[in-house]
């Protein structure tokens, strides 16, 4: 079966993010710690392909650092909440009906009541601002996410024969959870993960640019749109590089998870042949 | 439809009163006493117990809480530790700014999806479904206030159409308040109008399917027609649910557009308060926030009992 175009373009654009984040940790055009000023705000040129910023710094080589960021961020934030939602979501379609599965169901009700950025000032304001504190952040708005579409998923599963036998052979609802469910929610965490990535993304940006997010010097793609915010009558390549390696990767992955889904989902594959 | 009002109306009391206890104790862990912040390195011990004490800040925490939840009853958020105004006053000032910033997005986010939505729908696969579906992907993507410093380079600065920043006042007029908001909702409403086509276009994709909607067409009606007189209305349902959940993106997207655009609103009192250790302020600012989601979500399940019945009996 071919891969979808949404696969391929979606793939496309998530390897030229990660391979400039990779290879940021051995090699950039530029040193981007190094001040240049005589060389600053220069239109993107042969010497500097994205132009610089203020200090003279090389914008291509600042983008390739702030990959990693944002990567890093949205990457351990949807960790996060897979590694804390999708099993508090197995307990609770294990144990629908239960005062448990109300009672996590009722928590992420609560957390969905906060609105993600709030929670993630309120916790920026609590432990202060930094890459780490944007990922709990960040994190934390992921758990119900999870939780609720592993329940949804799974809740169905616990009423076909296969979960049945499993149950007459004597294993437990852990055990059931782990073996027989898990690899079939498996499918929609993935679509899921890509989408939560994307939108962990634009967070990190986002807490970033309000002076949240990683602190200076780590180069962070809302960092960089913050400092150009000033500068843009001038030099608007200053905000305009950054915010469209921001939309590069949301949409690659946007993209990759429509494609995934697709791919994925026998329903809609049937439909297609 | 009475005894359903009721039920809901139990469980928002409890989300609020459950929200309020999380707000105020982990706003309370908070490191720093406002009373030194306030004074500085150098305030005498006694000093900062004096203004402890005329804050309010040297009873128990419990004493705090239903004083602080017991006010907000009656309308009463405290006193600003900075400022030494009510947080009332201060928040009245603000949320004239950011409600109507959210509900102009709100509007704007549903004026374009609406057509645009209905518009894929009815040209499924064909050029038209995909040029609107290619556009919402790439609105999805585009970061707020990434689009909102485009915005002000355009219109602001290039054409001058618009001021780059700060808010007119709704005493120079209608006109010259919403003048002032009007890049700010626009740059908060593209990113959800792109969410909120592709949800009712597949919304009213599974709808077309329906056995009913075939009936409508047996009887005669173009497909236009029964998309409009029967389809609309049951694909309203999950676009109700979005339309619920992004007034709360859009409260939260506007505490970043403000920074943007220099809004005197709720962000930034949030921000100042943050940084100046104004406890009683953020704790405020974020219960009512919470507050109007909460509200929000309630207004949204009794809309869907309005508009499909069967929700009714099932609950």
């Amino acid at each position: 079966m071919s891969l979808s175009r949404n696969i391929l373009l979606g793939g496309l654009l998530c390897l030229c993010v990660v391979a400039a984040a990779l290879i940021s940790f051995l090699w950039t055009p530029y040193d981007i710690t190094v001040m240049d000023i005589p060389n600053k705000l220069q239109d993107p040129n042969a010497a500097h392909w994205f132009g610089t910023d203020h200090f003279g710094r090389d914008i291509f080589s600042m983008i390739m650092v702030g990959a990693r960021t944002s990567l890093a961020v949205a990457l351990v934030a949807v960790g996060i909440g897979m590694g804390l939602g999708v099993p508090l979501g197995l307990w609770a379609a294990a144990n629908s009906g239960s005062w448990l599965d109300e009672l996590i169901m009722r928590g992420n009700d609560l957390i969905f009541a906060f609105p993600s950025l709030v929670i993630a000032i309120l916790i920026t304001a609590i432990l202060g601002p930094g890459a780490v504190n944007a990922i709990l952040a960040i994190g934390i708005f992921n758990i119900p996410v999870f939780a609720r579409l592993t329940r949804a998923g799974a809740l169905p599963l616990w009423q076909r024969d296969f979960i049945l036998a499993a149950r007459v052979a004597g294993k437990s609802h852990a055990r059931i959870s782990a073996e027989h469910i898990l690899p079939n929610v498996a499918n929609l965490l993935i679509v899921q993960g890509t989408i939560q990535f994307s939108l962990g993304i634009l967070a990190e940006a986002g807490l970033s640019y309000v002076g949240l997010g990683a602190q200076p010097p780590t180069p962070s793609w809302g960092r960089m749109l913050a400092d150009a915010q000033t500068m843009v009558s001038f030099a608007p390549h200053l905000a305009l590089i950054p915010g469209l390696a921001i939309i590069a990767s949301v949409l690659g992955l946007n993209l990759l998870g429509d494609g995934l889904r697709d791919h994925l989902d026998p329903k809609i594959r049937v439909m297609r042949t | 439809m009475l005894r359903y009002t009721l039920k809901r109306a139990l469980s928002l009391g409890l989300s609020l009163a459950v929200a309020s206890l999380v707000i105020f104790f982990v706003i309370e862990v908070v490191p720093g006493d406002p009373a030194s912040f306030m004074l500085g390195l150098n305030a005498q011990p006694d000093t900062i117990a004096a203004l402890r004490s005329e804050l309010g800040l040297d009873v128990s925490k419990l004493e705090r809480y239903l004083a602080w939840v017991g006010g907000m009853l009656q309308g009463d958020f405290g006193t600003s530790y900075t400022y030494r105004t009510p947080v009332t006053e201060m928040i009245g000032d603000r949320i004239w700014v950011s409600l109507p910033l959210a509900l102009y997005a709100l509007t704007l986010s549903t004026l374009i999806a609406f057509p645009a939505g209905i518009y894929a729908a009815s040209r499924r696969g064909k050029p038209g479904d995909m040029a609107v579906m290619g556009a919402t992907q790439l609105g999805v993507a585009v970061p707020n206030f990434w689009f909102a410093m485009m915005l002000v380079l355009i219109f602001a600065i290039n054409l001058r159409w618009f001021s780059a920043g700060g808010f007119a006042g709704w005493d120079k007029g209608v006109a010259a308040a919403m003048k002032s908001l009007t890049l700010p909702a626009i740059s908060l409403a593209l990113p959800q109008s792109a969410i909120l086509a592709r949800v009712m276009r597949s919304a009213l994709l599974d709808v077309l399917g329906e056995d009913f909607m075939r009936t409508a067409r047996a009887k005669g009606l173009t497909r236009r027609q029964a998309l409009m007189r029967h389809g609309l209305r049951n694909a309203m349902i999950p676009v109700l649910t979005i339309i619920g959940m992004q007034f709360s993106f859009l409260l939260a997207g506007a505490i970043i557009i403000e920074q943007v655009f220099f809004l005197p609103g709720l962000g930034r009192l949030i921000f100042q308060s943050i940084s100046a250790r104004d406890l009683i302020v953020v704790e405020s600012v974020v219960m009512l926030l919470v507050f109007l989601v909460i509200l929000v979500t309630f207004l949204v399940d009794l809309a869907y009992a309005a508009i499909d019945p069967r929700l009714r009996s099932r609950t």
